[in-house]
């Protein structure tokens, strides 16, 4: 195993994440308390899944452009890991959800028809139901080719569908979710200077890891190709 | 590398043993463990699961490197 450059720093950004994230001085605000330290963890399973998805549109454009069958195990892995981290984000802004939007006076789940109406959770839903489709549109084509090709097009309709359903519906309706006005987590003025230090590693650290687990996958996918073509031949 | 990974484990691991002492111990770990409302014991807890995991990907990336030689 090569353990280059960017494999060692995705753990040092992910110590620097965990032990920084817990420990370093954060803004006090008064709804959200220290929950406001989940923008180290559950803003960037967003983020690093957005940079996954933009990873495998590029390589279905590749494909596309070659038709090189490696191209399309690449772009299904890191849409894969992409979805997968969307649901680690999902999961983990329910639980922050139901501690600072929820009616404190009743429990969780009564508040949960009102969080659901949420723009930005309905939006999220449906671009990981468009990346699910896409997981379901390949495994029902038969022929490698022909799953290559369709899936590749689909994928450039489900990134181009992210931007509606994530970027831009969300922001025209009314929301609680933070980022109604633009980018708060990027946007220099808003953030505080605190929290920059510990979220741009922490998000570069979470997409290495993402990538990491990406590379493992397309190189044992490599392996399960080269042992059917050998079989035929 | 995988001793490395392993000692390292273990050394997350001890510390939190040792929060688990006396009250009375003196102990500069167990005192560093016990204060500001015992955060760092949380910090302890998801390094280790941090390194398991870490240690699991990488494991898995040594054994593909190997079926990539064959």
């Amino acid at each position: 195993m090569k353990l280059t450059w960017w494999k060692i720093s995705a753990v040092v950004l992910l110590v620097y994440a965990v032990v920084g994230g817990l420990l370093l001085p954060v803004p006090e605000l008064s709804q959200l308390g220290e929950t406001i330290r989940n923008l180290y963890y559950h803003v960037c399973m967003w983020f690093a899944m957005m940079i996954l998805f933009t990873i495998s549109i590029i390589q279905s454009i590749k494909y596309l452009r070659t038709g090189d069958i490696r191209h399309d195990i690449k772009a299904m892995s890191y849409a894969g890991v992409g979805t997968y981290m969307g649901l680690l984000g999902y999961a983990t802004g329910a639980i922050w959800a139901s501690f600072t939007w929820a009616d404190p006076n009743n429990p969780a789940y009564a508040s949960f028809g009102s969080i659901m109406r949420e723009p930005k959770l309905i939006g999220a839903a449906i671009a990981l139901l468009i990346y699910g489709a896409y997981f379901i549109l390949r495994s029902s084509v038969t022929d490698l080719d022909q799953r290559a090709r369709v899936s590749a097009v689909y994928n450039v309709f489900a990134y181009a569908m992210l931007f509606p359903s994530i970027w831009i519906i969300p922001r025209l309706l009314p929301s609680l979710h933070p980022g109604q006005e633009g980018n708060p987590a990027l946007n220099f003025n808003d953030i505080d200077t605190r929290m920059r230090i510990v979220f741009y590693p922490a998000v570069l650290g979470w997409t290495l890891l993402g990538a990491w687990i990406s590379t493992l996958i397309i190189r044992y996918k490599f392996i399960v190709e080269s042992k059917i073509v050998n079989n035929e031949k | 590398m995988k001793n490395k990974m392993l000692t390292l484990l273990f050394a997350v691991a001890m510390i939190s043993t040792q929060a688990q002492q006396s009250f009375t111990s003196n102990d500069a770990t167990a005192s560093v463990m016990r204060s500001n409302g015992k955060i760092y014991v949380v910090v302890a807890v998801v390094l280790t699961i941090l390194f398991g995991l870490i240690a699991y990907v990488i494991r898995l990336d040594r054994k593909i490197s190997k079926l990539e030689k064959e």
